[in-house]
């Protein structure tokens, strides 16, 4: 379970959360939708200790992630993984090496029982074969998917998506939508995505927030979501240039 | 003027303060469990062999050119074999040292900003700390142990082939004695004057990797921001190199 209370977060005189609220249920996909730099990023910042915010307490599993020192947070890390929005795989290491990353960091094992691993999770996303290559020989759609056997390796509980089809083709954006799917049923995960991709938010989420103007203005399952009327969630759904967001 | 002035102090002693705040950082992050021996030998692997070229190449000149000046300069009062004191004196206390690290703040200095800056704006220092793996640990510990290993290692190496070059200058070229040109450099070079070129050689290590990797680690700003974290890393060791060269001269001697 995860819980942000009266959260605020200010760069310079910009403010990018404004007293958000938002509980995400624990085993479920919750969508976080808004505007490209509207914070959706700084919020999930903020839910994995990368940012702390200037007031207001971010509680995973009754823990108040602000008050925590580096080792606590490396603890509660631990529970994480996230798919980062260009991969963020290590350019210096091989595919197989990505993906053995946290376990060789976090998990006392043999040699063999990682490379077993890591080739099940590269399987788990699709991919067979693939452990010798340099991230930089992979395609967009590859790159996220060992992403995404890396963010799995450790068997988190939550999985954190920044944009996970921004920037691919809608055939690969599709794929990822039902690798996300099956992921989340496969471990049980709790996953937590930032989109703006319409398309996809209605297939992967349980549940669905709109950030807007630094706070969530709406959330509910896609039906409600879908039925609303608020003039800010109709606008963006439907991606009219007429209405209460301003084009900046 | 004075507000732009009084800015840009205000800029530098800010980021002098982050920098021994990273130090710090270093240090605590240096004596804790896991202890990365493979990191830590990859980075003096690329910091020191990869240097050896450009290091012996520098040293080797430096020490002939050395010679060349000073014959000229001796024989205005007939003392041409005090050339080899001369070239040994200069290289194990100043140039050794000064020059050394300048060619490996050159070579690594820059190369630690690049990868480290590269990896910040891929979001690559981030999956680190999500992974929960700090990024202090993983990246920047083993290149500053390398720089302060191996620089004054390099530094014996620029040493000793920066005399050779000195010796096959004024023996082989010049025709100094060769048995007055050793002995003046034997009896006038003392051991402190190495140990005390191998000290500095360890506090510029230290400071062109903790420069190198802390511009990376504060990159900002895509291809544009790698590009100028790289640039202000060699330009800021480098003078930190010769100021704090200064003040290393003046507490040794």
């Amino acid at each position: 379970m995860i819980e942000l209370v009266d959260v605020h977060k200010s760069f310079g005189k910009q403010k990018v959360l404004n007293g958000l609220n938002l509980a995400i249920e624990a085993g479920k996909t919750t969508v976080i939708i808004g505007r490209s730099g509207g914070g959706k990023s700084v919020l999930l910042k903020h839910i994995i200790g990368l940012m702390k915010p200037d007031s207001g307490q971010v509680l995973i599993d009754g823990v108040d992630m602000t008050k925590l020192n580096d080792k606590e947070l490396n603890e509660i890390r631990k529970k994480f993984g996230m798919l980062f929005q260009e991969a963020a795989l290590f350019d210096s290491m091989n595919v197989g090496e990505n993906v053995a990353f946290p376990l060789r960091e976090h998990a006392k094992l043999k040699e063999k029982e990682i490379w077993e691993i890591v080739a099940d999770r590269l399987r788990s996303v699709g991919l067979t074969g693939v452990e010798g290559k340099m991230p930089s020989e992979l395609s967009g759609g590859m790159r996220k998917r060992v992403g995404l056997a890396r963010a799995i390796a450790l068997h988190p509980q939550i999985v954190l998506f920044d944009e996970p089809t921004t920037g691919l083709d809608p055939v690969m954006a599709e794929a990822i939508n039902h690798l996300i799917i099956e992921t989340q049923q496969h471990f049980n995960l709790t996953c937590i995505v930032i989109s703006h991709d319409v398309q996809s938010i209605f297939r992967i989420g349980h549940k669905i927030a709109m950030l807007y103007e630094g706070s969530i203005i709406a959330y509910g399952t896609p039906e409600e979501i879908r039925a609303s009327d608020n003039p800010v969630i109709e606008q963006f759904l439907k991606g009219s240039i007429e209405g209460p967001i301003r084009i900046m | 003027m004075f507000d732009s002035l009084g800015r840009s102090v205000l800029r530098a002693v800010e980021e002098l303060g982050r920098i021994i705040l990273l130090f710090l950082s270093v240090l605590s992050w240096m004596i804790r469990p896991p202890w990365r021996l493979r990191n830590i030998f990859k980075q003096m692997e690329f910091v020191g062999v990869r240097s050896i070229f450009v290091v012996v190449l520098t040293g080797m000149f430096t020490g002939m050119v050395m010679a060349l000046q000073g014959y000229h300069g001796f024989r205005m009062f007939s003392a041409e074999s005090m050339v080899g004191s001369a070239v040994a004196l200069g290289m194990t206390r100043e140039l050794g040292p000064v020059l050394t690290s300048l060619m490996v703040t050159a070579r690594a200095g820059s190369a630690m900003a690049a990868e480290l800056g590269t990896m910040k704006v891929t979001e690559q220092i981030d999956a680190l700390y999500v992974m929960a793996a700090n990024p202090v640990q993983y990246l920047i510990v083993p290149r500053v142990i390398a720089g302060v290993i191996m620089v004054p290692l390099l530094t014996v190496i620029s040493d000793f082939v920066g005399i050779l070059g000195g010796y096959f200058v004024g023996v082989q070229i010049l025709n100094i004695n060769s048995g007055l040109f050793m002995k003046n450099m034997t009896k006038m070079v003392e051991l402190n004057d190495i140990y005390s070129g191998l000290i500095k050689a360890a506090c510029f290590g230290l400071i062109l990797s903790l420069v190198g990797c802390y511009k990376g680690f504060n990159t900002t700003g895509g291809a544009e921001g790698v590009g100028r974290a790289t640039t202000e890393a060699v330009v800021l060791a480098s003078i930190t190199i010769l100021i704090s060269d200064y003040f290393l001269t003046a507490l040794m001697f």
